[in-house]
């Protein structure tokens, strides 16, 4: 689905902020991208999303490379959400905000009203329909441009630090979603600090460090590695520890309850 | 401290924001405020700062009074060299040159001594052992290292309460990690009666020693970590994660295996690996 070919990236003036990155990424992955602020992680799903093209080598998205196609293409097929949702928001109600892509897309009206309804539910914002999105505060906003980007469907859905202003309770909503969609043979990339949320829901982790892939196994791998987690300067979770201390895989709480309660089963 | 029937709203807000909070904290205690955003985490601190509604125009009504001082009726004026506040942007704070300048700052606005301000900053120098940076710009310094010059400056007026509000939520893991040690050094080896904000639950229990669940403007849930967390539907109805720990007691609960809810690291080793 995605390839990308000895990417090197570098902002005008600035150092280089990919280097040498090679790799695929497969339909129906649930990706999770993990690293220091400055690591390079924003700028990686840029690439990917075909919103930066890369300064040495080639980004190829459904073997389209991304130097060569428009984004309004690209659009279709990656659906970006940024870090920041001030960047995605100018409608003047929420309606318009949701159903914009769609519009532009040419879907039929009960088709866009029936999307932005569905998205709109996932993200859990109930505010009417005709509310402006500038008066809503920053978590609002955050989930009304991922209900924009969940609307349109793209086949690879890119997510910077969704969770990041969002409480426990939406963060797994949305991460429940983001794996239905993942389940139903969507892509998801999710770049977060939240391990323990990735060790629940993503197949696969990309660690990264000063513009170079350092780590890139299936979850289970690294999220269960608390060594090389905290060489990586991570701040290792009680699941995590838990996990590697009752040699549990997976450092989820289902998994590792899963563990003591044969422990216990044993000694009855 | 001694917060009492407190209600306070912003000048822009029509609703109270704060909706008769009730807590009383004692010397040396720490108090963490958790709870989803928007359940008035912050606007409490910014009461007990006295910046509400004396710098941030609003409306504050109850009681509040710190180490003797009504501070609804005096504001921060009143609370200068007693309370000290560190916010969740680091950017904002730090706006010297050099980080010895940072940190000279506030105890020369106190009208200091030249010696005192001297030995205040050689002070906090050697207990957050920060002399590396002295002669640096603090703009050059990462997110982590900038908080920490944050809370080095709010030490410097040798406070008695120190309210951090959120102050690891905008750095990385290694930010954060230089962050928390340094708070939980300044509780277990000063008598700092310590109130924040934060959101990191795993965190919170090793160093609390009591835990404030908000929502919606009032504490809803109060008392020491194993208390709080220890009912973790509870807690999960309000938003708010549960330690890694708590998950693992309730998943084997659901299994019909009943255990201790272990909230901290060490009683989850205990609990499960025993």
């Amino acid at each position: 689905m995605i390839r990308l070919e000895d990417v090197y990236f570098r902002y005008p003036n600035g150092p280089e902020a990919i280097r040498s990155v090679t790799l695929e990424i497969g339909r129906g992955e649930f990706i999770g991208v993990i690293g220091h602020s400055g690591a390079g992680k924003t700028t990686l799903a840029k690439l990917i999303a075909g919103l930066l093209k890369p300064t040495q080598g080639r980004v190829l998205v459904d073997g389209l490379d991304t130097r060569r196609v428009p984004a309004s293409t690209l659009a279709r097929k990656v659906g970006y959400v940024f870090q920041n949702p001030e960047m995605m928001i100018f409608s003047a109600t929420i309606y318009d905000e949701v159903s914009f892509a769609l519009r532009n897309m040419g879907l039929p009206n009960d088709e866009i009203a029936m999307r932005v309804q569905e998205a709109l539910k996932v993200v859990d914002l109930n505010k009417p329909l005709d509310h402006s999105p500038h008066a809503l505060s920053f978590g609002e906003k955050r989930r009304l441009a991922i209900a924009c980007i969940l609307a349109m469907k793209p086949e690879v859905l890119i997510l910077d630090e969704p969770t990041t202003g969002l409480d426990y309770s939406r963060s797994l909503v949305l991460f429940e979603a983001l794996s239905q969609l993942h389940k139903s043979g969507g892509t998801v990339i999710v770049i977060t600090h939240d391990t323990d949320l990735l060790a629940r829901f993503a197949s696969r982790i990309l660690v990264l460090r000063e513009g170079v892939v350092v780590s890139d196994s299936a979850a289970e791998d690294v999220l269960s590695d608390v060594e090389f987690l905290k060489s990586q300067g991570f701040i290792p979770t009680q699941l995590q520890l838990l996990a590697s201390k009752l040699g549990v895989r997976r450092p989820r709480a289902d998994a590792v309850a899963e563990a003591v309660a044969s422990r216990f089963e044993v000694r009855v | 401290m001694i917060v009492n029937k407190l209600r306070a709203k912003y000048a822009v807000s029509s609703e109270w924001v704060l909706k008769g909070v009730n807590i009383t904290v004692g010397r040396g205690e720490m108090l963490v405020l958790m709870g989803p955003s928007g359940c008035g985490k912050s606007t409490l601190l910014y009461v007990l700062a006295g910046l509400l509604p004396w710098v941030i125009p609003g409306h504050v009504e109850g009681t509040v009074i710190i180490e003797g001082r009504d501070v609804v009726k005096t504001g921060y004026r009143g609370l200068a060299g007693v309370v000290g506040i560190v916010y969740q942007n680091p950017e904002m704070q730090v706006v010297t040159r050099s980080v010895y300048e940072e940190l000279a700052m506030t105890p020369e606005n106190l009208g200091l001594s030249k010696e005192e301000v001297v030995q205040r900053v050689e002070w906090v120098v050697e207990a957050l052992d920060l002399r590396r940076y002295l002669d640096k710009d603090p703009q050059s310094l990462s997110g982590g290292e900038k908080q920490l010059i944050a809370i080095a400056s709010a030490l410097t007026m040798k406070p008695r309460v120190l309210l951090l509000d959120e102050p690891t939520s905008m750095l990385d893991h290694k930010g954060t990690a230089m962050v928390l040690e340094t708070v939980a050094q300044l509780k277990s080896e000063y008598e700092l009666t310590i109130i924040a904000a934060e959101h990191r639950v795993e965190w919170a229990v090793e160093v609390a020693d009591r835990i404030a669940i908000m929502q919606d403007g009032q504490v809803v849930l109060e008392g020491a970590p194993e208390v709080v967390y220890s009912r973790v539907e509870e807690v999960k109805k309000y938003g708010i994660r549960p330690p890694g720990a708590s998950e693992v007691a309730y998943e084997l609960l659901k299994r019909g295996i009943h255990l201790q809810v272990p909230v901290r690291l060490k009683d989850a080793f205990e609990v499960f690996a025993r």
